[in-house]
């Protein structure tokens, strides 16, 4: 295991690489499927879960989201939050998801 | 500059308030991204006049970017790593390599955009565009801010400067460079890959 910080568990260095291996592999997927023409009737909600996928993994693992106090998550979590119910606010007033 | 006076005041969390301060910060940029997605995801489909996304995305292209800018993450958080371990020299390594993979990153956007330029693709020709290039070129600000941070890291720790008992500097860096690209794997989907089918079919 890597040194601790803030005495938390972070990840070994290998496990850093197998991570980048799936986010790598995960996009190589996301990149095919919109080649696939019999799936352009799910493409969206495939690539919303692929891309959530990456940016769950990255958030949690790379900026040590999972292991770090969770205040931290919070603020991040609250922003976010946030952020989504504009977006999605936007969406539907000016009607794009009806 | 000594570990003292780099070392943050404590707070009644126990935690450091630097940290706690980029966390906000991130929090806040997301609401900031989420407008310009937002506008982004608006403007789609309604300009009047092209060119079209359909017509200047060049997926394959985008995805290398798209992988170098996953990779750095890797860099980025192999440098973090190594300064915990008190490894300055893969410190030095890994910090160098995330700032070059910014740079690629950052020279592909400039061909990219150059092409779209040369395509009729303008921040003031329709709304494809000026949505386009306001949302890639505040994410290509951000990068670019974070080679500079990478960089001045990268010229301490050559100086002697960066001491094992500073890796919190180097933490910070770290979470401002992996949010850069988590809005980037967002980016890359609802802007370019979602236009992909109009391209490949």
């Amino acid at each position: 295991m890597a040194t601790e910080h803030h005495n938390t568990e972070h990840p070994s260095s290998l496990k850093y690489v197998v991570i980048a291996l799936i986010l790598s592999v995960v996009t190589a997927i996301e990149v095919a499927v919109v080649y696939i023409e019999a799936l352009s009737a799910l493409l969206l909600p495939i690539l919303l879960i692929l891309s959530v996928g990456k940016f769950i993994v990255v958030v949690g693992y790379y900026m040590h989201l999972k292991f770090d106090n969770k205040l931290f998550t919070i603020l991040f979590g609250s922003g976010l939050i946030l952020a989504i119910y504009v977006l999605c606010a936007l969406m539907l007033l000016f009607g794009v998801f009806i | 500059m000594t570990t003292h006076e780099t070392a943050g005041h404590t707070t009644t969390t126990g935690l450091d308030n630097r940290k706690v301060m980029m966390w906000a910060f991130i929090g806040s940029d997301c609401l900031f991204f989420a407008s310009l997605v937002s506008t982004y995801l608006l403007y789609r489909g309604k300009s009047v006049v092209g060119p079209y996304p359909y017509e200047v995305f060049n997926i394959p292209y985008t995805s290398v970017s798209a992988f170098v800018l996953l990779m750095s993450s890797l860099t980025m958080v192999l440098a973090l790593s190594a300064i915990q371990r008190g490894d300055h020299t893969r410190l030095r390594i890994w910090l160098l390599a995330t700032s070059i993979l910014g740079c690629i990153f950052l020279g592909g956007q400039y061909f990219e955009f150059t092409v779209f330029v040369e395509q009729g693709v303008t921040l003031q020709g329709n709304l494809f565009g000026s949505s386009f290039f306001t949302l890639t070129s505040f994410h290509g600000l951000h990068v670019t801010f974070g080679v500079v941070i990478l960089m001045s890291f990268f010229i301490m720790s050559l100086r002697g400067r960066l001491s094992q008992e500073q890796s919190l500097n180097i933490e910070l860096a770290g979470l401002y460079w992996h949010f850069v690209d988590i809005v980037w794997i967002v980016i890359f989907t609802v802007v370019y890959l979602i236009e992909a089918p109009n391209i490949v079919h």
